[in-house]
């Protein structure tokens, strides 16, 4: 016990910032009120070129520190050039990577030291959805699956309640799983 | 109108823990008044099922000077007995209850508080708020957008089955009120979906003992509001998965779903008539799991300390949720054929008659353990208000003397000012309450 309790768990999240945040945040739900942004400008075919840079929070506009850009468009088999992931992989990054984030952030408030945590998303689709072939089949997916393996010094079942309390407090999960509303518009 | 009374203490609600707190004032000779808008026990009487039942055994239905004493301790009143219970604990206090006396308002006066009724006005220098933790169904703004052909009724109207037509019933909600409708409504022959969010799976017995027996040993029970990590949410943690019969079963969702109810995930939606669940049904069913795991854990360990090993049941483990294989997201209310939506998504305090400012953004009562931010005011019987059993019948007691000390020091010192009336300045007050708090604390907490 007394090894355990000395060693200095480190997954690179500082629990005491977010814990701040927390706390800073219940006393100013305002500046909780976050909007995120990414523009996507068509290339050629199903190319297009996505960028996220600015989002706004605690009040005011934020950066980035850089801009990111990123690359979609179809698979060969779509007879598209293939030169970047198709968008609903895109979904699938989202979600993996938000509850891959939250499992190292949970870790570390729980004082579980990760050696190393993967993520294998898989998505089922009928194409006959989006091809319009059967309108009674869905343009999304049927269901995710995602597994993870984790290599870490707790119990599985210290495991277990990590990944669930991750996906309890993860945003994609939340958009995916629950209805939003979308509003589209042309300028 | 007619002239005002005045007195030292107005309690408001007639039921165990306002009765509790007229005992406690009694003996220390203190003049009060419990204000009744009905009878005693009110909304035992008036605001539940034909069929419930206590979550707590005979054994726990335990107040300050009253307890069980009848032939079946492991049994759980049904609601006639908790009225007769109370009854009678109102004749053993000797509680000077006015019934069918609504308070209409309650309001800073000059030297504490102005409390109007239908009857009369009362002037009093405290007021206790013992009108119960679950007077309003907390039911979600969505429920607006069900369609005219859909009834939509709440725990607090429904009586039993034959209230409702024979089409299908969506149980929204999966604590104790949600699982004990879904099984008594599945049992009257109709068809029943469940719409699942978080909720607290419990087995009615462990090891050969009531669940409850393990929880008060073990001391969860005793767990105090400031000994845990986030009371916020503490608070809003739904009641257990239980069901008090005289076979002592355990109602959890393996047992609804191997009778046919249907499991969807928490309701996030009413649009053109069809409801949206969330795809988060089997992660809420793991939680719970995990945590029911965690619990007994908690147990096993506390009866190896304890030594009682030898003497009892073996560890138990229950089988994990079962939850179907792809939920539905999506029910259309008119091609389900679903007649009726009971909301049992939880219940919160009626406090729309309390017109002092304390009152968090949400709309909750700020108080710290009871003590709420007004010199003089008090809470009783909140969730997790005090202790994790301050909302139960038996967490009264522990309560209702640490309130009630709380209490008398602070008419000790405060300036006595109901007639004839001098101001006093609210920063005194608070001064004076912060004093009292940690006197209070030196004195009973450590």
């Amino acid at each position: 016990m007394s090894a355990t309790a000395t060693r200095v768990v480190d997954n690179g999240v500082n629990v005491e910032a977010l814990l701040g945040a927390r706390q800073a945040l219940t006393d100013t739900p305002e500046a909780a009120r976050f909007k995120w942004r990414a523009s996507c400008r068509w290339v050629r075919g199903t190319h297009s070129k996505s960028t996220v840079q600015g989002f706004f929070g605690l009040g005011s506009e934020q950066s980035h520190r850089t801009e990111f850009s990123f690359e979609a468009d179809h698979p060969e088999v779509f007879a598209s050039e293939d030169l970047g992931a198709t968008p609903v992989e895109f979904v699938l990054v989202g979600l993996a990577s938000c509850l891959t984030a939250g499992i190292a952030a949970v870790a570390q408030n729980r004082q579980i030291q990760l050696r190393s945590v993967k993520a294998t998303v898989e998505a089922g689709m009928d194409l006959q959805g989006i091809l319009g072939i059967d309108s009674e089949v869905r343009n999304g997916f049927d269901a995710i699956k995602v597994v993870f393996d984790i290599d870490a010094d707790a119990s599985r079942e210290d495991i277990e309640a990590l990944v669930a309390q991750s996906q309890k407090r993860s945003a994609v999960f939340d958009i995916v799983t629950n209805p939003t509303n979308v509003s589209v518009e042309v300028r | 109108m007619t002239l005002a009374g005045a007195t030292d203490v107005v309690v408001i609600g007639a039921g165990h823990a306002g009765l509790a707190m007229s005992r406690y004032l009694s003996a220390a000779a203190i003049d009060h008044v419990v204000l009744e808008r009905g009878e005693i026990a009110n909304s035992w009487r008036r605001e539940r099922w034909d069929s419930l039942r206590l979550l707590t055994p005979n054994w726990q239905s335990r107040l300050p000077g009253h307890a069980y004493s009848g032939p079946a301790p492991d049994s759980f009143m049904t609601m006639s007995e908790v009225i007769g219970f109370i009854d009678d604990y109102a004749k053993v206090v000797g509680a000077p209850v006015r019934t069918f006396t609504t308070v209409t308002s309650v309001s800073e006066a000059e030297g504490g508080y102005q409390v109007t009724t239908e009857r009369r006005v009362w002037r009093a220098r405290s007021v206790i708020l013992a009108s119960g933790a679950s007077s309003m169904p907390d039911v979600p703004p969505l429920s607006s957008a069900l369609p005219a052909t859909t009834r939509s009724l709440t725990p607090r109207e429904y009586r039993n089955p034959k209230q409702l037509d024979d089409r299908a019933v969506l149980v929204v909600g999966a604590s104790a009120s949600g699982v004990q409708l879904a099984d008594e409504i599945l049992r009257s022959g109709r068809r029943v979906m469940l719409a699942v969010g978080e909720h607290i799976r419990m087995p009615r017995t462990y090891r050969g003992r009531d669940i409850q027996w393990w929880l008060d040993a073990a001391g969860v029970l005793d767990e105090r509001y400031d000994a845990v990590d986030d009371i916020v949410r503490a608070r809003r943690v739904p009641s257990p998965q239980l069901i008090g019969t005289p076979e002592r079963a355990t109602l959890d969702l393996n047992s609804l779903t191997s009778r046919g109810v249907e499991l969807v995930g928490r309701l996030a939606g009413i649009v053109d008539g069809k409801a949206q669940f969330s795809g988060s049904l089997r992660n809420h069913c793991a939680m719970a799991d995990l945590k029911l795991r965690r619990l007994l854990d908690r147990i096993d360990e506390w009866i190896e300390r304890s030594g009682m090993s030898r003497e009892i049941a073996a560890p138990e483990r229950f089988a994990p949720t079962h939850t179907p294989q792809t939920p539905r997201l999506l029910v259309d209310f008119e091609a389900d054929r679903i007649g009726t939506v009971l909301w049992a998504t939880g219940f919160r305090p009626d406090y729309r008659w309390l017109k002092v400012p304390v009152f968090d953004r949400k709309g909750r009562l700020k108080h710290d353990g009871g003590i709420v931010d007004a010199p003089g005011l008090y809470a009783l019987g909140l969730n997790f208000m005090r202790r994790r059993k301050s909302s139960f019948i038996h967490g009264a007691e522990d309560d209702v003397r640490e309130l009630g000390d709380h209490l008398v020091a602070y008419l000790r010192r405060a300036p006595y000012s109901t007639s004839p009336p001098t101001r006093t300045f609210p920063s005194a007050g608070l001064e004076a309450r912060r004093y009292v708090d940690s006197a209070i604390a030196k004195s009973h907490f450590h």
